[in-house]
């Protein structure tokens, strides 16, 4: 069982890197606060609609944030060749994904916390009680897009025209978490706010099927 | 090269005989009227292509599994045949839609579904497109076959879900709910029809896969 120990020096060791530079949350947290701002163009912010598209637009945002994230996630490896050293120095491949999984999922909420703020001021939402369940909900549904994006971000960085080939193949993937989470989020901040548990829970068994698929042939997709 | 004559001869003649019957053996529907006969091309080809995908899966797995390069040459061959009677899917519902409907398009589960299975499987066309090297290019898109195909399910149940959350703006009722005797004859047929033409495709394909993989080979004796 040297599964957790392994993963835990690898996130360790992923979390160091992007903390020195941080780079990646920078860069990201800036990108969904000009995607905000760019909807609020392309609807009418003032309206009761725009109150109910608003959990839409900032799952897309983050879906669209994420596709960008997860590009260096393993071509940082590959500079220097040091994902076929990880692979010669952890026993079981799995540990890699999880670390870096690990990694994606908080940068990816770390951003959307810094986000939240100007997210509620931008689109009049009051989020008070509600931020707890909020959490639960930002955190299922990251889960399920780093789970993802970490996988077919190991596909694409083998591949040609990487860049365009990440948001292409993984948007697609992502629509039962995009359809789901902003609904849940939708329901939730509604001014009667009800929480859809169902909701959450298919978030849940999201993450579940796409992690045991990452379980059962992420070794192969490390393979030289 | 004889029995593949045969196979494309009887695809062909089932599928125009399906045709006869669908317009002339079948009983006119009472309220789509005409209209109601394009179903037997329609969700014949459905099925069709839906088993061509299940085809392209079983062979993900088997290559991730066994490495052989016919089940490659297969898993491509079935997924761009699939995706070509999803196309013809996504053509003649629109066809029906806007008579019977009176709009071209609603995003209704079944067919927001259909669309994102096709887009899945664009993408993985697309993923073959951007590798060049055949045992890599065999193995990630495998692996991103099986991730789109698990995937399937998971959007379909969202979209439903979220369907049902928001009641249809257009009510439809099962083609199937109490299909009369000759229709479902005339039905079923059509759908072996299109099985058989399916299987034909998958075949041919398949050989001008192979070829392409020999043509491959002899190019490189000639340079080296």
């Amino acid at each position: 069982m040297s599964l957790l120990p392994n993963t835990a020096t690898l996130l360790g060791k992923e979390l160091r890197t992007e903390f020195r530079s941080r780079e990646l949350l920078t860069t990201t947290g800036v990108f969904i606060l000009i995607v905000l701002v760019l909807f609020s163009f392309a609807i009418n912010p003032g309206t009761e609609e725009a109150r109910q598209f608003a959990p839409g637009l900032l799952w897309l945002a983050i879906l669209f944030a994420a596709s960008l994230m997860f590009q260096s996630c393993f071509l940082r490896e590959q500079a220097n060749d040091t994902l076929s050293s990880l692979r010669l120095a952890v026993s079981d491949p799995f540990a890699i994904f999880l670390a870096k999984l690990g990694a994606n999922t908080l940068f990816l909420l770390l951003t959307e916390l810094l986000m939240l703020p100007f997210f509620a001021i931008f689109y009049n939402i009051s989020l008070g009680a509600k931020l707890p369940v909020l959490v639960l909900v930002l955190f299922t549904g990251s889960l399920g897009i780093a789970i993802a994006g970490t996988a077919i971000s190991a596909i694409s960085a083998q591949a040609r025209m990487r860049e365009l080939l990440l948001p292409l193949l993984l948007l697609p993937l992502l629509t039962p978490v995009l359809v789901v989470s902003s609904l849940v989020t939708a329901s939730l901040l509604d001014r009667d706010s009800i929480v859809l548990w169902k909701g959450i829970g298919f978030l849940a068994v999201f993450d579940l099927i796409f992690l045991t698929a990452l379980w059962l042939f992420g070794e192969y997709l490390l393979e030289e | 090269m004889g029995k593949r004559t045969v196979l494309g001869a009887a695809a062909i003649l089932l599928v125009i005989a399906a045709a006869y019957a669908s317009f002339y053996v079948a009983p006119e529907e009472r309220t789509m009227g005409v209209l109601q006969r394009i179903f037997y091309f329609h969700a014949a080809s459905a099925w069709a292509g839906m088993d061509a995908f299940v085809i392209c899966f079983l062979c993900d797995l088997l290559y991730v599994w066994k490495r052989k390069e016919k089940y490659d040459w297969l898993a491509v061959s079935s997924a761009e045949v699939g995706l070509v009677f999803t196309t013809v899917v996504l053509i003649t519902g629109p066809i029906w839609a806007k008579p019977a409907w009176g709009i071209w398009w609603t995003w209704d589960a079944r067919l927001t579904s259909t669309f994102v299975l096709w887009l899945l499987y664009v993408s993985y066309l697309l993923l073959r497109t951007l590798i060049e090297e055949p045992n890599r290019r065999a193995l990630l898109s495998s692996l991103f076959g099986i991730f789109a195909f698990i995937d399937v399910p998971l959007v379909f149940g969202a979209i439903r879900w979220w369907r049902t959350q928001h009641p249809a703006p257009v009510i439809m009722g099962g083609p199937n709910s109490g299909l009369e005797p000759t229709m479902a004859k005339v039905f079923y047929f059509s759908v072996l029809a299109m099985h058989v033409l399916m299987i034909f495709l998958v075949i041919e394909r398949y050989i001008i896969e192979k070829m392409k993989h020999e043509v491959d080979i002899l190019q490189r004796e000639a340079e080296a």
